[in-house]
């Protein structure tokens, strides 16, 4: 501690403070940059669409991570959910026969109630989140593997309508932008939205105040799961199938975008704004990589040291909050 | 005092950037005394301390250990010189035994291995210092606070500890274990140990000190004996008299109807029978050692835990049990003994911290209400006057004292009329106490009924229109404040107590 020090340093907490609070996107920054000056192919029209449409997947998946992770929680289940949704939705169409609308609505409904389930299990369960959603990831993978017997099932045209185009711009696309509008509305701007940051920073406080903690944890995980069946839709309607192995470990990029965001995994803290940069960061190094003809072995090295480097800067900012 | 002192900070001074924390200040530690640290929150006794204890340097001034001057670069230099803290957090693993925890990080080794019966002889020992008779394979987590306590201070005399750094040691502690550690004290200090103690208990300096420095705003007082009357210790401590510490302000409550009626209460293996009624405009203080069952009452009126049997009331109208919310409903708004760990989210700022009681029912389709909210806050944190930069600072940076005022302020921006307090005043200093008390006034002046338990004897004494004392979960008797004195209080509360709820 060299206390002696501090006046002369006072320019560099700021400094400090402003990459504490800007990290994610400043990085982002840096990279695009980076990335345009490495190779002519990053900034062209048809790749920045593509990285649209990769990112779609993951930031709609991590939205719904930031809820639970708001609330002090997590969710390793979404990816499994995401594909158990698509999967229903498909078995709904092909084999129930039902029409594709309403598969596509069933879809959705599975995965509102995959997280549901998690939340019940967790708030009235008494299950810590993560164990919880361990066991959703096993359960939902498995149901997935079920019902399409490891084949993949063909979803209706409802369905790869999200992965289709809306005129010149891609559907995935439209619908980050819309679910991006829609949490970010529902955590800043509702009594359920703030009650999650309530949560997550002090639960017991929370109780209470009388905010009914329960109640709340159960909506965050069933949002959660409908993000997580939406994802799962969208991933579905580019292939036109559901596939059973589909998003596979997409959990962890979720997790890993929230956290790059700028969310603590202790609670009481993140944004989708944060998450939705998080997201871009992880889809524009992969993208990035490719580009470069960096192999997928190496990339999966360089991200995990992304991550690493985002948790520093979370420690950081704690650092200088509480001094 | 003409022998040399075992440590002397002198004329230190600190500074954290613009901000001048210590200035000019000297202290002295004598071998066999107590040296006591009097200030309110702010004043400055925790940077010195730290400096005495190797955490922060000091920018001017310097440390004398035996008549040498010293740097005390890290806790461990302290460490080795013989300085030891016992911080109101206490740093024992919870999971671990008793032994293991005195010994930790010299832990007697034999091939390599943990020498277990090594182990249990040394932290035996050790216990022996303080006369602490407990089997040392114990979880450290099983034992009582004040048990805790001891075994840290058994720690650091095992690696010879001659100063002691006790950093508010009674603050959680019952009258019955204060006395305990009083009793410890006084034998150490007759085995040659200095002691720095710090304390908001007025009534424990002179039964426990030798010499009181006093601090405001981090500069030097005065240096009086322990023996000085309170009051003077005050008006030295805030820089002006405080008329009277505890201004209960009594309205006529003749005609006044009954608000909160409690009926045969009763919650299995935590408290039994419990029947009273709080009229509008009075204060009800609840009296008992710790584990009484005095918190669980609370809690099960204000619907945070359930109860077996028996009916609450308030205005005639029964609350369902275990309801939080229709308590809030109801008028009821419920300040918690655990500040940080139920009051408050820390990270939250001060306007979120106020609005959570009436965030749903002041919304609109759902949406909050922000600006009606930012309006309340700022209106209500003006009137009690809590001290902050911006109503968006976080809350864990304000003091206690402040800290206590918004939990207080959240309920009155629910309107609530019937406070449930428990331990309203525990880490807050003396002058946000009298605000404390000013705002009880207030609430009951305005027709609403309080509540409150407190372990601060003269707080239940002071503020009290009726007392109830309870023991070992039931009504032990009724005392109006007429008839209230401490003898009488604790003849009630502690009659027949054996030592198994002494040591919860």
């Amino acid at each position: 501690m060299s206390t002696t020090t501090l006046p002369a340093k006072r320019r560099g907490i700021d400094y400090k403070k402003f990459l504490a609070n800007n990290g994610a996107l400043v990085g982002l920054v840096v990279l695009c940059l980076a990335l345009f000056i490495a190779t002519p192919d990053f900034l062209t029209a048809q790749n920045l669409l593509n990285i649209g449409i990769q990112v779609s997947t993951v930031a709609v998946l991590a939205f719904g991570m930031t809820f639970v992770i708001v609330a002090g929680g997590i969710d390793l289940s979404v990816g499994a959910v995401a594909a158990l949704s698509a999967m229903s939705s498909g078995w709904m169409f092909a084999s129930a026969g039902l029409p594709g609308w309403l598969a596509l609505l069933g879809g959705l409904f599975v995965g509102a109630l995959a997280g549901t389930i998690n939340g019940l299990a967790n708030a009235y369960g008494k299950l810590p989140s993560f164990i919880a959603t361990l066991a959703m990831l096993s359960v939902a993978r498995g149901l997935t593997l079920v019902i399409s017997d490891g084949r993949p099932i063909s979803t209706p045209a409802e369905v790869s309508f999200l992965g289709g185009n809306l005129g010149p711009v891609p559907m995935p696309i439209v619908i980050l932008v819309l679910s991006a509008l829609a949490a970010s509305f529902l955590l800043n701007r509702t009594v359920i939205g703030r009650s999650m940051y309530a949560v997550g920073g002090n639960a017991e406080a929370a109780r209470l105040s009388g905010l009914p903690v329960k109640r709340i944890l159960v909506t965050v995980f069933a949002l959660a799961g409908l993000f997580a069946a939406l994802a799962g839709l969208l991933l579905a309607g580019r292939l036109d199938s559901a596939q059973p192995q589909a998003a596979a470990g997409y959990e962890l990029d979720a997790i890993a975008a929230v956290v790059i965001g700028g969310a603590s995994l202790s609670g009481g803290l993140g944004k989708i704004s944060g998450t939705f940069v998080g997201a871009l960061v992880l889809v524009v190094i992969r993208n990035g990589l490719n580009l470069l003809n960096v192999t997928s072995f190496w990339q999966q090295v360089v991200i995990g040291l992304v991550i690493a480097l985002a948790v520093g800067v979370d420690v950081l900012r704690r650092k200088t909050r509480s001094s | 005092m003409s022998q040399q002192p075992l440590v002397t900070l002198q004329n230190v001074g600190k500074t954290f950037g613009p901000v001048t924390v210590i200035k000019d200040v000297t202290v002295s530690v004598y071998a066999g005394k107590v040296q006591v640290l009097l200030g309110e929150n702010g004043a400055g006794k925790s940077t010195l301390i730290k400096m005495m204890a190797g955490v922060y340097q000091p920018d001017a001034g310097h440390i004398v250990v035996d008549g040498q001057t010293v740097t005390l670069p890290t806790t461990r230099a302290a460490e080795e010189l013989g300085i030891a803290t016992i911080h109101q957090e206490l740093n024992l693993v919870p999971t671990m035994s008793i032994a293991e925890n005195v010994m930790l990080g010299r832990m007697p080794t034999k091939r390599g291995m943990v020498d277990r019966s090594a182990l249990r002889n040394r932290a035996r020992a050790a216990l022996a210092l303080i006369g602490l008779d407990v089997d040392v394979d114990t979880l450290v987590g099983d034992l009582g606070i004040a048990r805790q306590q001891l075994v840290e201070i058994a720690k650091a005399l095992s690696i010879n500890a001659r100063i002691l750094i006790l950093d508010e040691p009674t603050a959680a502690l019952t009258r019955h274990e204060t006395e305990s550690l009083f009793a410890v004290m006084a034998d150490l200090r007759r085995r040659g140990v200095g002691m720095l103690f710090i304390s908001h208990h007025l009534d424990e300096i002179a039964e426990v000190g030798d010499t009181v420095t006093v601090l405001r705003d981090g500069e030097f007082i005065a240096e009086v004996p322990a023996s000085t009357p309170e009051d003077d210790l005050v008006k030295l401590m805030v820089g002006r008299s405080i008329e009277d510490q505890f201004p209960r302000v009594t309205g006529d409550m003749s005609q006044a109807s009954e608000i909160l009626t409690v009926d045969r209460l009763t919650a299995a293996g935590s408290f039994d029978d419990i029947s009273f009624t709080v009229k509008a405009g009075e204060v009800l203080g609840i009296a008992g050692l710790v584990g009484a069952g005095r918190t669980e009452l609370i809690r099960a009126i204000a619907g945070v835990d359930r109860y077996t049997s028996g009916t609450v009331a308030v205005r005639g109208r029964y609350l369902p049990n275990g309801s939080i919310s229709a308590a809030i409903a109801a008028g009821i708004g419920h300040v918690p003994e655990d500040r940080k760990g139920q009051g408050l989210v820390l990270d939250a700022s001060v306007n979120d911290n106020l609005g959570y009681a009436t965030l749903a029912s002041t919304a609109k389709l759902g949406l909050v209400d922000f600006a009606g909210q930012r309006s309340r806050a700022g209106e209500v944190a003006k009137k009690l006057r809590i001290r902050m930069h911006t109503i968006d600072q976080p809350i864990g940076a304000l003091s206690g004292g402040n800290q206590q005022k918004a939990v207080f302020g959240r309920w009155i921006i629910a309107a609530s009329t019937v406070l449930l307090l428990d331990e309203p005043t525990r880490g807050v200093d003396v002058g946000a106490k009298v605000e404390i008390y000013e705002l009880m006034n207030a609430i009951t002046a305005a027709g609403g009924a309080i509540l409150m338990v407190s372990s601060e004897l003269p707080e239940i004494l002071g503020m009290s229109d009726r007392i109830l004392v309870m023991r070992d979960g039931r009504l032990a008797g009724e005392l109006t404040a007429a008839e209230a004195t401490q003898d009488a209080v604790m003849t009630l509360a502690a009659r027949d107590v054996d030592e198994k709820h002494e040591q919860r």
